[in-house]
C-alpha cells in the first residue's frame, strides 16, 4: 500500500512536470511541421515568459489571469519577431544555416537578457500568486499548484485542438506542414501561416513559463536550456511534427524524470532523458506516433 | 483574351526550362499543351500560378499583369492550378480538402454555392466527405483535386496531367468532367498532358512544347492530323 501511494504520488508530480514539457514541446513540433526547423530558441521563449510573469506579479501586482494574457502576448510578439528577423531571410537557404541561426538566437537571448540592466544572471525568487495548499486524497496528496497546472494545460490543449482542427487557420497550418507548394496553390499565404505558427507556439511556451515559475519558484535566464532540450526530446519521442505526439512525449519525459529522481537518484535525472533520446533515434527515429521518417 | 503569356523564359540555375514561350487562352476555351516528359509543361503551369518566377517575359490575366504576384494573390485573382499527381492532403478529410480549396473565399454564401456545385459535379465525392483524402482511389483523388480547385471559384483552371496513372475508362470519365466544367461554367482551362490523344480530342486549340520551346500551335483538329505529331505523339 505504501509503495503504491508513493508511486502514485510521484506519478502526479511527474505529470505536473510533464504538463509543462508538453506545452513547450508543442512549439518545437509545430515549428518543425511548417519549417522543418528545430527552433533552439524556443526554450528561451519559455524563460522569457517566466520573467515577464515575474515582473508582472512582483513589480506590478497584476491579477493572475491578466498575467497569463499579457505574458502570452509578450511571448507571441517575441516569437513573431524572432521568426521575422532571424529565420525569414533564410527561407531559401540550406537547412543547416537555419539550424545554426537558431542556436545563435538562443545564445543571443540568454546572454543579452543576462545583462545586469535586464534580467541579470542571478537566480530570482518567483513570487507565488497564492499560498500552496495540499489536499490529502488518502492515497496521495495533490496541491492546488498541481491542480492549476493540470487545468490550465488542459484548457490550453483544448483551445489548441479547436484552433488546429476546427478553424481555417488550423487547416491551413496542417496543409502547409504537409506540402507547402500545394498549400500555396490553395491561395494560402505561406509566410503568414509560418508567423502564425511561431505566435501560437511561443504563447504556449509562455504559459509553460508561468506554470514552471509557480511550481518551481526560482527563475534564471538560463532556466530554458534544460527544459528546452527535454521538451525537444519529448517532441522527438512523440514523433516530431505530430501535435498529439508532443503531448504524449512531454508527459512521458516528465514522469520518467520524476521517477528516476524518486527511485534511482536525482543525479541520473537528466542522463536518463538523453538515453531515451538515443534509444528513440536508434530504434524508432520517427517517434511513437510517427509513420515515416522525415528527411531533414 | 483571358490569359496572355508573352515570351516567358524560366531558368533553373543555369539551365533554361522554358525559352520565349507565348500562349493565350480565351474565356471558356480549353487549350491543351502537349509534349514529352521534361519538355517544360509543368514549369509553364507553375510559372503562370506564381510558384516559379520567369526571368523574362510577362503574364497577363484578364488585362492585369500577374507576372510578379505571389501564388496566393494569383489564386485570388481567379487562376487555380491542379498539380501533377493531384497532391491531395492525405491526412485531411475530403471535406477539409475541399474547404482548403476555398481558403481565399470569405463570403460564406458563395462558399456554400461552390460546395454544392462541386458536389453535384462530382457526386462520388459526396459519399466520401468524411473519409481521409489518402484513402481515395486515383480517379477519386483526381476528382477531389479538381473539386478542390473549383472551390476557389476560378475563371481559369490549370490542369497538370489529369490522366496520370489512371485507367483508360477513368481517364475518359475525367475528361468528360473537364469538358462539363468548361461548358457549364464557361471556365477556361489549360490542360497539360502526355496523353496527347485525349488532350487533342477535347481541346479547341493546342500547343506543342519541345525542349522548352513552342514548336507548333493551332486548332487541335489540325494538329491532330499533322504527320509529325502523329509520328511523335500519337503513334500506335
Amino acid at each position: 500500500m505504501d509503495i503504491l501511494s508513493y508511486v502514485l504520488q510521484q506519478g502526479i508530480n511527474g505529470l505536473q512536470l510533464g504538463a509543462v514539457y508538453a506545452l513547450i514541446a508543442l512549439g518545437y513540433t509545430m515549428v518543425y511541421g511548417v519549417l522543418r526547423l528545430i527552433n533552439f530558441a524556443h526554450g528561451d521563449i519559455f524563460m522569457f515568459g517566466a520573467f515577464v510573469a515575474y515582473f508582472l506579479i512582483a513589480k506590478f501586482g497584476i491579477p493572475i489571469y491578466l498575467v497569463f494574457i499579457i505574458t502570452m502576448l509578450a511571448c507571441a510578439i517575441a516569437g513573431y519577431l524572432i521568426e521575422k528577423i532571424a529565420y525569414k531571410p533564410l527561407r531559401d537557404a540550406p537547412k543547416i544555416s537555419l539550424l545554426i541561426t537558431a542556436v545563435g538566437v538562443s545564445l543571443f537571448l540568454e546572454y543579452f537578457l543576462s545583462l545586469n540592466a535586464i534580467f541579470t544572471p542571478n537566480y530570482i525568487a518567483f513570487p507565488r500568486p497564492f499560498d500552496v495548499k495540499g489536499y490529502d486524497l488518502s492515497l496521495f496528496t495533490i496541491t492546488n499548484v498541481q491542480i492549476i497546472i493540470f487545468i490550465i494545460t488542459f484548457v490550453s490543449l483544448f483551445l489548441l485542438y479547436l484552433l488546429i482542427y476546427r478553424t481555417n487557420y488550423g487547416r491551413a497550418m496542417r496543409a502547409v506542414s504537409h506540402d507547402k507548394e500545394t498549400a500555396a496553390l490553395m491561395g494560402i499565404g505561406i509566410d503568414g501561416i509560418i508567423s502564425f505558427t511561431f505566435i501560437v507556439g511561443a504563447s504556449l511556451a509562455g504559459v509553460g513559463g508561468i506554470l514552471y515559475g509557480i511550481a518551481y519558484p526560482q527563475i534564471n535566464v538560463f532556466m530554458g536550456i534544460m527544459p528546452g532540450i527535454k521538451s525537444f526530446i519529448a517532441a522527438v519521442l512523440g514523433g516530431i511534427g505530430i501535435i498529439h505526439g508532443a503531448v504524449i512525449g512531454g508527459l512521458i519525459i516528465g514522469i520518467c524524470e520524476v521517477f528516476v529522481s524518486a527511485f534511482l537518484s536525482s543525479t541520473f535525472r537528466d542522463g536518463v532523458i538523453f538515453i531515451i533520446l538515443f534509444a528513440v533515434l536508434l530504434f524508432k527515429p520517427s517517434g511513437i506516433l510517427g509513420k515515416r521518417i522525415e528527411k531533414v | 483574351m483571358l490569359l496572355n503569356v508573352q515570351g516567358i523564359t524560366v531558368n533553373y540555375g543555369s539551365i533554361s526550362a522554358l525559352r520565349d514561350v507565348s500562349l493565350w487562352a480565351d474565356q471558356g476555351e480549353l487549350v491543351s499543351v502537349i509534349g514529352a516528359n521534361g519538355a517544360g509543361k509543368t514549369t509553364l503551369l507553375k510559372t503562370v500560378s506564381g510558384i516559379l518566377r520567369p526571368a523574362k517575359g510577362n503574364i497577363e490575366f484578364d488585362g492585369r499583369d500577374i507576372t510578379r504576384l505571389r501564388p496566393e494573390k494569383i489564386v485570388k485573382s481567379g487562376v487555380v492550378m491542379v498539380p501533377e499527381g493531384r497532391r491531395i492532403f492525405p491526412d485531411l478529410t475530403v471535406k477539409e480538402n475541399l474547404e482548403l480549396g476555398a481558403y481565399t473565399i470569405k463570403d460564406r454564401h458563395l462558399k456554400k454555392t461552390l460546395f454544392e456545385l462541386v458536389i453535384t459535379t462530382f457526386p462520388r465525392l459526396k459519399e466520401r466527405l468524411k473519409q481521409h483524402g489518402g484513402t481515395l482511389s486515383g480517379g477519386e483523388q483526381q476528382m477531389l483535386a479538381m473539386g478542390r480547385a473549383l472551390m476557389g471559384d476560378p475563371r481559369l483552371l490549370l490542369l497538370d496531367e489529369p490522366s496520370m496513372g489512371l485507367s483508360p475508362i477513368i481517364t475518359r470519365e475525367i475528361f468528360g468532367l473537364i469538358e462539363l466544367i468548361r461548358r457549364e461554367k464557361s471556365i477556361s482551362i489549360i490542360l497539360v498532358e502526355q496523353n496527347a490523344h485525349m488532350a487533342l480530342e477535347h481541346s479547341q486549340r493546342a500547343y506543342v512544347l519541345e525542349n522548352g520551346e513552342i514548336v507548333m500551335e493551332g486548332p487541335s483538329s489540325e494538329i491532330k492530323h499533322n504527320p509529325r505529331i502523329i509520328d511523335a505523339y500519337l503513334g500506335v
